[in-house]
């Protein structure tokens, strides 16, 4: 599956950064091969809407879950729906995060966690396809 | 004449300033706007009888579930990020969505309505002593303070020409800008603090960025230093007014009572203090004069089209 791990520089070793939203970069991961790969967090200077920005990057970029540290109440809903898994870990480095995360070691998000920005979202469903 | 009375911070006894300005030229009839509309107070100070009431609201995005193909056009245009599409499905945040109505014209299958999202109320009515008085209340948990100041500048549920007194919200952000924006003279309440200071410098940056005159009103004037005092003098703002540190000001404040009502003697100095601001007004207009002047259409041409 594709993992992503919020981090401050672009290389597997990089540490955690901890605000998912504003992280500088985003490490992706498959966690059968252990191929990754990072992506510049196009949220990270965003004015407003980091949270949703950076979880409609990662919709996009096909991950089923995510590692980081918190997550807004937007971030939190927009991920949700895309049915993305959400982890928060304090600190580590992304390559020692993978194997938490495949040892089951990783706290699970089922909610907001971060300070409340703006509140949540409001559902609308479309058509799935 | 357009006057907004701001502060860096709150707590400075802006709404005390804004208020007993109010009511020390009651001659005139002037109107208060109360612009902090996330905690407006001043009303307190003026009781007002609000017999007009008016909802702002932004047009939000709705999506017909039926029409939308969930093709992301909508989330890639929207410079927000106020809304998503998730494995087809998508997600408004009304908190996070500007009104802008990009997504709606861009929307390829014509899926998406625009509903009002009311972001907080506008009331008026009439207050003490011929004052005319008008407050924005934003919603609970609602960020969007501009547009309900913006809506609140533009209303006019009194006649043109009076002179307009806005109580700013607190600090250097957004809606303090906004409240800003189209007055004709700033009135900086600050604290003789190093505190005061540091709020007192970006608050006449942002007054000169937006090429507005500004004064100083120094309250609580002998609790710190004169930093305040050197900092005007370098930069040729003027000090218009001193309210000295008084424990009873505070204490008649706190009871909801105007300070110009408790403390009448402080009548003539606000009156002088809008004399003031008036005739600064008047220099700066009569200075800028020749070249208004320049612009307009002459009187040759006018009679030309009698
Ligand atoms: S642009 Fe229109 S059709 Fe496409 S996802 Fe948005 S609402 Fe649905
Ligand atoms: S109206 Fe503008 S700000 Fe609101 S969701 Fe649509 S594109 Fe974004």
């Amino acid at each position: 599956m594709k993992l992503a791990i919020t981090g401050g520089t672009p290389q597997f070793e990089t540490q955690l950064e901890r605000r998912f939203g504003r992280c500088a970069y985003f490490i992706i991961v498959d966690t059968e091969t252990r191929a990754w790969e990072s992506f510049t967090n196009p949220a990270a200077d965003a004015r407003g809407g980091a949270g949703t920005q950076a979880a409609q990057f990662l919709a996009n970029q096909g991950v089923e879950a995510v590692v980081s540290g918190d997550f807004g109440p937007n971030a939190f809903t927009a991920l949700d729906a895309a049915s993305i898994q959400m982890y928060s870990a304090q600190e580590g480095q992304a390559e020692t995060l993978v194997d938490d995360f495949l040892a089951e070691r990783l706290e699970r998000v089922t909610g907001s966690t971060g300070p409340a920005h703006h509140g949540g979202g409001r559902s609308q469903g479309g058509r799935r396809r | 004449m357009i006057l907004t009375v701001a502060s860096g911070k709150g707590g400075t006894g802006k709404t005390t300033v804004a208020t007993s300005l109010a009511l020390a030229i009651t001659d005139i009839s002037p109107v208060l706007l109360d612009c902090d509309v996330e905690a407006p107070n001043a009303h307190i100070f003026l009781q007002p009888q609000f017999d007009q009431r008016r909802e702002i609201g932004l047009p939000i995005p709705e999506v017909d579930a039926v029409r939308c193909t969930g093709c992301g056009r909508c989330a890639e245009v929207c410079q927000y990020h106020a809304i998503v599409v998730m494995g087809g499905k998508v997600l408004v945040f009304p908190e996070l969505c500007h009104g802008c109505g990009s997504c709606t014209l861009q929307c390829p299958e014509g899926a998406i309505e625009e509903v009002p999202n009311v972001l907080g109320v506008l009331e008026a009515g009439p207050a003490k002593d011929g004052i005319y008085f008008a407050q924005g209340v934003l919603n609970v948990g609602e960020p969007m303070a501009v547009p309900v100041i913006r809506e609140l500048k533009r209303w006019r549920p009194f006649p043109e020409g009076r002179t307009i007194i806005r109580d700013a919200p607190p600090g250097n952000s957004c809606p303090v800008v906004e409240t800003i924006q189209g007055a004709d003279f700033v009135l900086l309440v600050t604290e003789p603090t190093p505190f005061g200071l540091h709020d007192l410098r970006l608050a006449i940056q942002l007054t000169r960025e937006l090429g507005i005159p500004a004064g100083v009103l120094v309250n609580r004037d002998g609790v710190g230093d004169d930093g305040v005092e050197e900092f005007c003098r370098k930069e040729g703002i003027p000090i218009l007014m001193r309210i000295p540190l008084d424990q009873r000001i505070g204490k008649a404040v706190a009871r909801g009572e105007a300070l110009v009502e408790a403390f009448p003697e402080y009548l003539p100095q606000f009156r002088e203090l809008y004399t003031q601001i008036q005739s600064l007004i008047d220099s700066r207009q009569d200075a800028a004069l020749p070249q208004a002047m320049g612009t307009r259409p002459s009187n040759d041409a006018k009679a030309g089209w009698s």
